[in-house]
């Protein structure tokens, strides 16, 4: 591999671990937001390094463009960006934090320790994942699995209306009646 | 670029978003530490895809991603609504049915 790409990786690297500790260590719930932002595109440039464009920039409008959006609005609606900080259970976060070390040492004793060698990444030409190739396996191969997800967010959008409708009073003949 | 590189950012990322979601006590902050484990598995999913030469992967990637969509506008939803009648998002205070 040529110096550049070392950089270039190693830079991806910092940042997508960077951001994501961001996210989680800081206080002010909009800022952790703008942190995943970040998280997003860096995951998305690495998408593009696999040879992935059609997803890379599905993630950039679905997930950076509206998820998040949607997420800021919601904080700065509620204006909930910060919350008193205490502890509620005394050794809460000590534990928490072994607990993922011992997570993250049973991932990296896994790969290394089962038996199958694994190669570099083979380099992808641009017409593998094209969008028309993947627009033509969408519509053949996975017709029902999409016409499903297409329900569940037709349903989500209901449901989201639903459940952030105000309360109207309930206006009864017998109230009305007394009216 | 070797395959570990992908799975151990994955990997690391993944654990991000589960200390998110032991450690932090504001709802939407757990959120978007779920949709940062759904971005860990994207990744893997994406991996494979390119180790593999199965576009497969990047389907799944794409049906991952409409779900997800789904999920975060109706759990923002109900975050509106708990915040309603409860005045607050600490999931801490959400323990009307502890006994």
């Amino acid at each position: 591999m040529p110096v550049i790409g070392t950089i270039f990786y190693t830079f991806l690297a910092i940042v997508a671990v960077g951001s994501a500790l961001g996210m989680l260590i800081n206080r002010n719930a909009i800022y952790s937001a703008l942190f995943l932002v970040l998280n997003f595109a860096t995951v998305a440039v690495l998408y593009l390094s696999l040879g992935a464009p059609f997803i890379a920039l599905s993630q950039i409008t679905v997930y950076a463009g509206a998820i998040m959006v949607l997420f800021l609005f919601v904080i700065t609606l509620l204006g909930a960006e910060k919350l008193p900080g205490y502890e509620p259970i005394k050794g809460h976060r000590l534990v928490a934090i072994v607990l993922a070390f011992v997570f993250i040492a049973e991932l990296v004793l896994f790969f290394f320790f089962r038996n199958q060698v694994t190669g570099p990444i083979p380099l992808i030409g641009p017409e593998f994942a094209s969008p028309k190739n993947i627009g033509v396996l969408m519509f053949t191969e996975y017709l029902l699995p999409f016409e499903v997800v297409a329900f569940i967010l037709l349903s989500a959008t209901v449901g989201a209306i639903m459940l952030t409708k105000p309360e109207r009073k309930v206006t009864t003949k017998l109230s009305q009646q007394q009216d | 670029m070797p395959l570990g590189y992908f799975l151990g950012l994955s990997a690391f990322m993944f654990t991000v978003g589960v200390l998110g979601v032991i450690l932090r006590r504001n709802a939407l902050v757990i959120f978007m530490s779920l949709e940062l484990m759904f971005n860990a598995a994207n990744l893997v999913f994406v991996t494979f895809a390119s180790y593999y030469q199965i576009l497969t992967g990047q389907i799944f990637v794409f049906f991952v991603m409409a779900v997800a969509a789904a999920e975060v506008a109706v759990g923002l939803a109900l975050m509106v609504a708990i915040f309603r009648t409860k005045r607050s998002i600490d999931i801490d205070q959400m323990s009307s049915l502890k006994g």
